[in-house]
């Protein structure tokens, strides 16, 4: 049996249904981006921990020109190592059927016999490659589904130069290539890139290793110095050409996928509360109105006998009933949209299997956090009805009393009386003007940074795919050349200009700082690879010392005219110290910049090349393709033109999804606020508007008054809006740089107009809505009733 | 001889709520006379308020006619009634319903800046003896004040006529006599046609004729030769 107070309840959620489903969809955004974010969040990073751990993903890795097995059995004595595999990996050139540019792709040895004890792979469909085999493959499963490929299928692959033919015998993941990206690519393309795997036997007679590897992968027992292994494996590589051992956070798949997790999981942080703290604020005054407009009952109420708890307790009821029914729409959302973005995130990280972390946790949180906020919200309005005592309860409330502001300007004619009223109403509730403008600002501001991001991708493909590389295609040469090899890959067909480069993985050290990177060695006024300066442009690079991107010099604490050390890894950390010349913005990897006869001074080996970049004749592509898949000494190839094409389409159709998602988001804080905001102006001020109606002024006229403080309320959120959107864009940027990416800061005209488009069409929309209202005002029962 | 401004034939006004229908008004006829000071006397639910709204263009008859200086008003679009309010009729209610965010003389400019031929909003206040607290909002004056204030704004656009809901009806007796003396002031001094609505017959000996009002229809009518002044009223 419902008391008669619950029906109470009841009935005025049904009074007020439409503000309370605007603030149940505020609160209901915070939920859904709380369950959307840390549910995808949970799900993918227990993924990660569990594949990483039952398929023994390394947490060191080591490359190496030519290292003797012998020395793996060294390595597996390192204090803390738990397990090792040496293995050879090499870059390869794939000709696929029904594609005339040639796919690039890394070929990685298996260990012979069992089950590898680091990196094992999951076989998906069919077996490993045999141990004695030499022809046969197993392939990445995204490469086969991209191609079509069946077990049996064969294709041909450049590995080191030499064409093989393989066939297919399994399709497989690997922890090692959860996030699989080609050379030069800036999102993956299961199309262009492919990673396969031979056995030892095989690979070892196609790079001639016999008897070694150029890769080690190890797995550390728990609460192993990681640092500690890394210097004992650098020491026993040292000989043999290693490059420097890294760890998980500079290994390519893992870095983007944990740079991912973490934006999840600051988006989880920092979005909700404040969704709620807008919701919190709506409660307030949705709350605070009825509670003015209820004094009577209330008295009525005590004066009955109830308590004052008992008020409390009704008027926190309705509260929590709004409460839980922003839960329940944010959890239906959140567990949809939740779904949609792990899933989404599949598409570029390659599981096996996706762990659904169920999170009742995170339900009984979302339930928790939005009763805490609507309850904070109405704490005042509450404490307010419980302390009324009855007899002024009773009473009308003492006349709003107003101040003569604006009585000069208007005398002067500058301002109708409607406009005063607006004003003079608008300032004397300056608090509540302001944190209606603080809703909408935030609500402004989400526009701007979905636009933003826009902005600075578009603005970072711009400077880095056409403003600073330029070519058609970059080859990666399989052992270093001299400088004829220009006149080599100038003969082929199609191409019209040809450079050479010579790229070095190096380890920086400075003010105690280390960070692995490479510096690329240009020829004096190359044109197809640019190093842009700060300004943008393109700089001219000096005779000597080397250029550092900006945050690279930011992480090592340097400026021009400092001294750098620098290791070359290739040449046994061969160290050389080396001037600051000057910084660079460059947004994709961490590389410094040298003249290239400044670099092979610097190492001291003499010319040595092993990138090409080509600039290519568009209409003739396909016969140099051809050309390239037949040419020995390529060990990798990177169509930049393609990847530039596949990272803009990509790019267009996850950034609409995104800009949809804020956009709506944004409109439904915009309409949530100006809404409520409106039908408080309606409940307080319906008397004085039904007088204006009696006094011979139209609806129109009358609702401009009502116009008049929301316009102005409006107008004075959007800078608000626009400046909290690009606080919110430069957090968002700092959030995703990383070593293998960053962005610029880029806030585009367009992206605040666009935003205050929003806003104004919501606001609009809501006017609409209110209009209705207006026009209809019962000018009798208005007039009639007492205050 | 005073010409009729307001006429009405079989006046209807039925509503419907909740399926039920409610006679408010059952064919009220009556003529008000320019210039005249007219007392609607009736206990409640009679139908003087829905006869008064009906004449001021706040709500429509079910049936009838009220024609208003020769123009039949029952038919009058949303918008024509909105101009007709706007340019003959003045309004005075029981509570006031002054502008709380504007002080006396703004409430009473409010509605000279659009009128066609108003008063000065002062000359207005000063009709109602309230030239001194133009500047001062609703909240700082007396119930009697704000009221005069109401009838200030109603007078000051200079309506043909002005109709007044229980004008004293929130007041005590002699803040009330000062309102009243106010309305009769404007009707004498501006020749305003003047319709006070009332429960109180001690106001009845103020008007020229007074209607009483039962059921929906009109009981009696009876014409006073030798109204007496606000002041000698007492209740």
């Amino acid at each position: 049996m419902i008391g008669a107070l619950d029906k109470k309840v009841l009935r005025d959620l049904r009074r007020l249904w439409p503000q309370v489903l605007a603030i149940g969809l505020v609160m209901a955004c915070g939920v859904m981006t709380l369950l959307m974010a840390s549910g995808s969040y949970r799900s993918l990073r227990e993924t990660q921990l569990v594949y990483y751990d039952q398929y023994r993903f390394a947490d060191v890795f080591a490359k190496v020109v030519r290292a003797p097995n012998v020395l793996l059995p060294q390595m597996r004595e390192i204090a803390g190592v738990a397990a090792v595999e040496g293995r050879i990996s090499t870059g390869a050139i794939l000709e696929m059927e029904g594609m005339s540019e040639p796919a690039s792709g890394v070929a990685v040895s298996l260990p012979a016999g069992a089950d590898a004890s680091v990196n094992k792979l999951y076989v998906r469909e069919g077996r490993l490659p045999q141990a004695h085999s030499t022809n046969e493959v197993a392939i990445d499963h995204r490469f086969a589904v991209a191609h079509g490929l069946r077990m049996g299928d064969h294709f041909s692959a450049i590995i080191h130069g030499r064409r093989v033919t393989l066939e297919v015998t399994g399709l497989v993941l690997s922890p090692e290539f959860i996030y699989a990206i080609g050379p030069s690519d800036l999102v993956p393309d299961a199309r262009r890139f492919g990673v396969l795997f031979l056995s030892h036997h095989a690979l070892e007679g196609l790079v001639d290793l016999e008897g070694a590897f150029n890769d080690a992968a190890i797995r550390l027992s728990r609460g192993a110095c990681v640092p500690c292994v890394m210097r004992q494996v650098d020491l026993l590589l040292r000989d043999y050409g290693g490059t420097g051992a890294f760890g998980r956070t500079d290994q390519t798949s893992h870095a983007f996928l944990d740079s991912e997790l973490t934006q999840l999981e600051g988006m989880a942080r920092i979005l909700p509360p404040v969704f709620l703290l807008v919701a919190a604020y709506l409660v307030n005054m949705i709350l605070s109105r009825m509670i003015a407009l209820e004094r009577e009952q209330i008295g009525l109420l005590k004066a009955c006998g109830y308590t004052s708890w008992q008020v409390a307790g009704h008027y926190a009821k309705l509260v929590l009933a709004i409460a839980l029914l922003g839960s329940l729409l944010g959890s239906v959302a959140g567990n949809w949209v939740g779904r949609g973005l792990t899933q989404m995130y599949s598409a570029y990280f390659s599981f096996p299997f996706l762990v659904f972390k169920q999170s009742p946790d995170l339900y009984v949180l979302a339930i928790g956090v939005c009763s805490g906020a609507a309850l904070a919200g109405a704490g005042r309005a509450i404490f307010k009805a419980a302390q009324l005592p009855p007899a002024v309860a009773m009473r009308a409330p003492v006349p709003e009393r107003f101040r003569g502001v604006l009585s000069l300007r208007a005398k002067q004619g500058g301002l109708s009386k409607l406009s005063v009223m607006g004003l003079r109403h608008l300032l004397h509730h300056p608090v509540r003007a302001a944190m209606t403008m603080v809703g909408i600002a935030f609500a402004a501001s989400l526009a701007v940074t979905a636009l933003s991001m826009v902005g600075s991708l578009d603005y970072m493909v711009e400077l880095a795919l056409y403003r600073a590389e330029r070519a058609d295609a970059r080859l990666q040469l399989v052992e270093d050349q001299r400088g004829d090899v220009l006149h080599e890959i100038a003969r082929l067909p199609a191409v019209r200009k040809v450079e050479a480069y010579r790229n070095e993985p190096v380890v920086y050290r400075a003010n105690g700082k280390v960070k692995r990177g490479s510096i690329t060695g240009k020829p004096l006024g190359a044109q197809l690879s640019r190093t842009l300066g700060v300004d943008k442009l393109p700089m001219a690079l000096p005779a000597a010392g080397l250029i550092l991107p900006t945050r690279l010099a930011g992480f090592l604490g340097v400026v021009p005219g400092q001294l750098v050390e620098v290791a070359f890894t290739r040449f046994g950390g061969r160290t050389r110290e080396l001037r600051v010349a000057g910084v660079s913005s460059s947004f994709v990897g961490i590389a410094g910049v040298m003249r290239l006869d400044a670099l092979h001074r610097a190492v001291g080996e003499g010319e040595r090349l092993n990138d090409v970049a080509v600039m290519a004749d568009p209409l003739a592509l396909d016969a140099l393709y051809s050309e390239i898949k037949q040419t020995p000494g390529l060990g990798g190839i990177a169509l930049q033109s393609l990847s530039r094409r596949k990272f803009r389409a990509n790019m267009d159709q996850n950034m609409g999804t995104m800009i949809s998602a804020y956009f709506l988001v944004a409109m439904i804080v915009a309409f949530g606020v100006v809404y409520n905001s409106f039908r408080i102006q309606l409940s307080e001020r319906g008397r004085e508007l039904a007088s204006l109606r009696v006094l011979g002024f139209s609806s129109a006229e009358v609702f401009q008054v009502m116009l008049v403080e929301m316009g102005v309320i409006v107008v004075l959120s959007l800078p608000l809006g626009w400046l909290l959107g690009f606080g919110f864009a430069a957090m968002v940027v700092k959030g995703i740089e990383s070593d293998l990416f960053a962005l610029p800061l880029v806030v585009n005209a367009d992206a605040y107009a666009y935003a205050a488009l929003v806003i104004i069409a919501s606001s609009l929309l809501c006017g609409g809505v209110i209009w209705r209202r207006v026009a209809r005002l019962d000018l009798i029962a208005t007039l009639k009733a007492r205050e | 001889m005073a010409h009729a401004l307001f006429q009405t034939q079989d006046l209807t006004k039925t509503y419907t709520s909740n399926n039920v229908e409610v006679h408010a008004l059952r064919g009220v006829s009556l003529e008000l006379f320019s210039g005249e000071l007219t007392v609607l006397l009736g206990p409640s639910g009679s139908g003087k308020s829905t006869f008064l709204n009906i004449l001021g263009g706040l709500d429509t008859p079910s049936a009838g006619s009220v024609c208003f200086d020769g123009a039949e008003i029952a038919g009058y679009s949303e918008r024509q009634l909105t101009r007709y309010r706007r340019e003959r009729v003045g309004f005075v209610f029981q509570f006031y319903n002054l502008i709380p965010s504007l002080n006396a003389y703004e409430n009473v400019a409010l509605v000279t800046e659009i009128s066609k031929e108003p008063m000065d909003p002062a000359e207005a206040l000063a009709l109602v003896g309230l030239e001194k607290r133009a500047r001062h909002f609703p909240a700082e004056m007396s119930g009697g004040e704000q009221q005069r204030v109401a009838i200030a704004r109603a007078i000051a656009k200079r309506p043909q006529v002005l109709l007044c809901d229980e004008p004293t009806g929130a007041l005590d007796s002699r803040t009330g006599a000062l309102v009243l003396e106010a309305l009769q002031r404007t009707n004498r001094e501006l020749g305003t046609t003047t319709v006070v609505i009332t429960h109180n017959a001690s106001i009845r000996e103020l008007a020229n004729r007074v209607f009483t009002f039962k059921d929906g229809q009109v009981g009696s009518a009876e014409i006073n030769k030798a109204p007496k002044q606000a002041g000698e009223v007492t209740w």
